[in-house]
């Protein structure tokens, strides 16, 4: 592996790019380099590993104890990363990729090193993984409040743990996780706030069989199981707010149909993961509706090709799938683009896949327990409460949208940000798309499917104008002017 | 035949700015409308394009249809109940040298000797009053003060909203298939039926050509994807929208701090999958304009860039007018990126047109023949 801190280290062009070194990317990268592809594996953080394996190879938090054992096995990734003959640029923001099926190969904007280029590469793995769904109550914007993955890059990526007393509420084994990595750590965990619907038992009962069978997540019910044995759980919470002035200072919560606030210097909020859609959306990748996981998800075939060609999309950004099954989905996917570009005949692709395809089955097997048991309840999906916040970056509210909705006759979310500018903020819809469709759709007695979703423009992450207007006019770029 | 699903007294083509505002004039004038729209209404070029209210260095032939629409502008929200973001700081023209100036000057007078006192020259002090943050080189240019800026899609849909209020029947997600003569009427083919009416307007933007092929009027029609970008919040800076005259820029800061930055740089359209493609490579030289003018501008972060999909002429102007083949036919289309501005007043015009056979407000130069008619079939006419 070699490693490129400069754009100028950067090749023109490279058989394959993989956005994002997280499981699915490092695995991609590794198995398409050692099928002889050249490959650029670029990420935006400092150190790979994505949210999963953050800073493993790099991180202050040296007692394996608090992360945990999963957390340490993305240290093989890295190996074998460093063994291939792939290239990779870390800091380096990937913001445009546009294919070209007129000339064969994708257009890539990256930016490093405060400089941009664009370069091109002949297939694309995006790697970007989940998002944390956004989780909208009212006071949820205060200081104090912030979600649980944010809690976790600051503990992994510089062993930082929130001072004062703690309370995380929420659903999802994420939040389980973080609740015992940081009381492991020392961290004084005041309540955790169970936030899974009772019914949602009934739905995800049938699914329990194959979750028992599944050694992984079998594993992560120990976890949670210990978790809920050494900190304060409080199940059945139908309803939660942050209060405070200028930072928060308690958290109100109802169970049971009585009310309590619980004073806490830190509220930390989590409902689960959803892929992050941002970049395969706006290279128009097709997407679709996950009811059980009740998301967008890309399609993909059984390569993790997408919709558009030399577009392929591994690891959680495909689907919820967890970190063992995105390295899996990395390596497939890998296999289905050295196929394309004619280094694996068909027969050598499907025979190295299948021992893998064999283990991803049984990584998944069980994971629609998980989809079904902890589905965010409604009002946790759409705010009731008028005056709560839904687009942080332009303080749009929940009552706003419903109103532009009912009495303008607005069916979508594009349509919205004309009237709000929900989602044309920093963030690219981010944090308040799948609230927006969520009321959208309760107020036009739509399903989510049919509101769709918002329709995204790169730069998928901000270049500053000054980067832009220094854009070196490669070849590719010329070409582009005189096609 | 199949039965029409519906029969008005005017078939609209088309649901971008010029559609329902001729939908919205035609109502006002008690005639009854459908108009189809294949998506929704504003998805393409009236939705996403920079919002400018521009009289400021429009084409002669325009320039009527233009004052006709900026008196509407200035009281948008009695038209169509909602202010549709409209903002009037006025628009600036800014010479980059001496030799730029001189053609502003030459340009101002030609326009006053027609009549037209709209565009007015300022100097160098006059300039920096107005916009504070350009740099330092630039001797003076141009202002037309009543010009201003408005949110394209919340305008369209306004004007849809208040043309249904007043009973036109707008079907979107009706795309046209084929128009053509029958009888006296005129029978317009969709996925949801046909619509027959005595006249129809031909407003559908990008796709207009293929309506016009129909009635046997074609025409030269480029479809292409003017781009444009936007950045973050910055410190309120400049208030009037800047353009220049060597170098492609539209510049125009939201009352939010954003701004946008455009110019006609094309991308790629893909007219038929509803898609565009941007290229990178133009933009950046978009941005390097900006870097030029406003170095304030050097650390912006950009968070978006698109273009939308629009029809352009040959000559860069509309065609609007009476179809000069048929009865019953009208054109409101081909408005090459500058078309925004004109929707409320054209609305108007076409309107009238259709309802009394004329209009005071002239629009010679801009009919259809211009491109159907052969020098010698001109002559015959």
């Amino acid at each position: 592996m070699s490693i490129a801190r400069n754009i100028t280290d950067l090749a023109d062009r490279y058989d394959l790019l993989v956005v994002g070194a997280g499981p699915a990317g490092l695995a991609a990268a590794a198995r398409a380099a050692d099928c002889g592809l050249s490959v650029l594996l670029a990420d935006e953080n400092p150190a790979p590993g994505g949210q999963i394996y953050r800073a493993v190879g790099t991180t202050p938090v040296t007692r394996p104890a608090v992360l945990g054992a999963e957390y340490w096995k993305g240290g093989a990734l890295l190996t074998r990363l460093a063994q291939s003959r792939a290239v990779l640029a870390p800091s380096c923001t990937v913001w445009s990729v546009a294919p070209d099926a007129a000339v064969g190969s994708v257009e890539i904007g990256v930016s490093l090193d405060g400089r941009a280029r664009l370069i091109e590469a002949a297939e694309v793995i995006l790697a970007t993984g989940a998002q944390e769904r956004p989780f909208p109550i009212p006071g949820w914007t205060l200081p104090g409040v912030m979600t649980a993955g944010a809690a976790q890059i600051a503990l992994k990526s510089s062993g930082l743990v929130p001072a004062g007393r703690i309370v995380l509420a929420g659903c999802g084994p994420l939040l389980y996780l973080l609740a015992g990595q940081l009381a492991a750590a020392g961290a004084t965990i005041v309540a955790v706030l169970d936030t899974t619907p009772r019914r949602n038992w009934r739905a995800a009962i049938a699914a329990f069989p194959d979750f028992l069978r599944s050694p992984y997540l079998a594993k992560g019910l120990a976890l949670m199981a210990k978790a809920r044995a050494r900190l304060p759980f409080r199940n059945g919470v139908t309803d939660l707010s942050a209060e405070g002035e200028d930072r928060v200072t308690g958290v109100r919560v109802t169970r049971g149909g009585a009310s309590e606030t619980i004073a806490c210097d830190t509220l930390l909020l989590h409902q689960g993961v959803i892929p992050g859609v941002n970049l395969s959306n706006a290279i128009g990748c097709a997407h679709e509706f996950d009811e059980d996981q009740h998301c967008w998800v890309p399609q993909v075939d059984q390569w993790f090709a997408s919709s558009v060609p030399a577009v392929a999309i591994a690891g959680d950004g495909a689907g919820i799938g967890g970190a063992e099954s995105a390295a899996l989905r990395g390596e497939i996917a890998a296999l289905g683009a050295a196929q394309r570009l004619g280094r694996l005949s068909r027969e050598q692709r499907d025979a190295q896949a299948a021992p893998i395809r064999a283990a991803l089955a049984r990584s998944l097997r069980g994971r629609r327990f998980l989809d079904l048991l902890y589905k965010p309840a409604a009002r946790f999906l759409a705010p009731p409460d008028d005056a709560t916040i839904v687009c942080r970056c332009e303080e749009v509210t929940a009552g706003q949208i419903r109103d532009t909705a009912s009495r303008l006759g607005v069916t979508g979310p594009n349509q919205m940000k004309a009237f709000l500018r929900c989602g044309m903020g920093p963030c690219q819809g981010r944090l308040c798309g799948p609230t927006v469709v969520e009321l959208i759709a309760q107020a036009q007695g739509l399903s989510p499917a049919e509101v769709g979703y918002y329709r995204l423009r790169p730069p998928v992450k901000p270049i500053t104008l000054g980067e832009l207007a220094a854009l070196p006019q490669s070849d590719a770029a010329v070409k582009a002017v005189v096609r | 035949m199949r039965a029409p699903a519906g029969s008005a007294d005017v078939i609209i083509i088309g649901g971008g700015i010029h559609g329902c505002s001729t939908a919205l004039h035609c109502a006002r004038r008690g005639l009854s409308v459908i108009l189809l729209e294949k998506d929704h209404a504003g998805r393409h070029a009236s939705g996403v394009n920079a919002g400018g209210v521009r009289q400021l260095a429009r084409h002669i032939a325009e320039i009527p249809l233009s004052n006709a629409s900026m008196a509407l502008w200035h009281a948008i929200g009695d038209l169509v109940d909602d202010d549709c973001g409209f903002t009037s700081d006025g628009q600036v023209l800014v010479a980059e040298d001496e030799a730029d100036l001189a053609g502003c000057r030459a340009r101002v007078d030609d326009l006053a000797l027609r009549g037209f006192h709209h565009e007015e020259m300022i100097d160098a002090a006059e300039l920096r009053r107005l916009v504070p943050a350009v740099a330092e080189s630039c001797p003076g240019g141009v202002v037309s003060r009543r010009d201003g800026a408005a949110i394209p899609l919340r305008a369209t849909q306004a004007f849809k909203r208040k043309a249904a209020s007043l009973g036109a029947d707008i079907r979107e997600g009706v795309q046209v298939t084929r128009v053509a003569r029958d009888g006296a009427q005129w029978r317009v083919e969709t996925g949801a039926g046909d619509f027959v009416a005595p006249r129809i307007v031909n407003a559908a933007g990008a796709w207009a050509d293929r309506i016009a092929a129909d009635l046997g009027e074609p025409v030269p029609l480029e479809v292409i994807a003017p781009m444009l970008m936007i950045t973050a919040r910055m410190p309120a800076f400049i208030k009037p929208v800047v353009i220049l005259r060597g170098r492609k820029l539209s510049f125009k800061q939201f009352a939010n701090g954003t701004v946008l930055i455009g110019g006609g740089y094309l991308g790629r359209a893909i007219r038929d999958e509803n898609r565009t493609v941007l290229d990178w490579g133009k933009l950046a030289a978009n941005a390097k304009t900006v870097w030029d003018l406003f170095p304030i501008m050097r650390g912006a972060p950009i968070l978006r860039a698109w273009a939308g999909i629009e029809a352009r002429m040959p000559d860069d102007l509309p065609v609007f007018g009476p179809s000069a083949r048929h009865e019953g036919v009208y054109h409101q289309f081909g408005f090459s990126a500058h078309g925004f501005q004109l929707g409320p007043g054209a609305g108007a015009v076409m309107a009238e047109i259709i309802a009394t056979g004329h209009s005071n407000v002239p629009i010679d130069g801009l009919g259809i023949a211009r491109f159907t008619q052969t020098p010698a079939s001109r002559t015959q006419a």
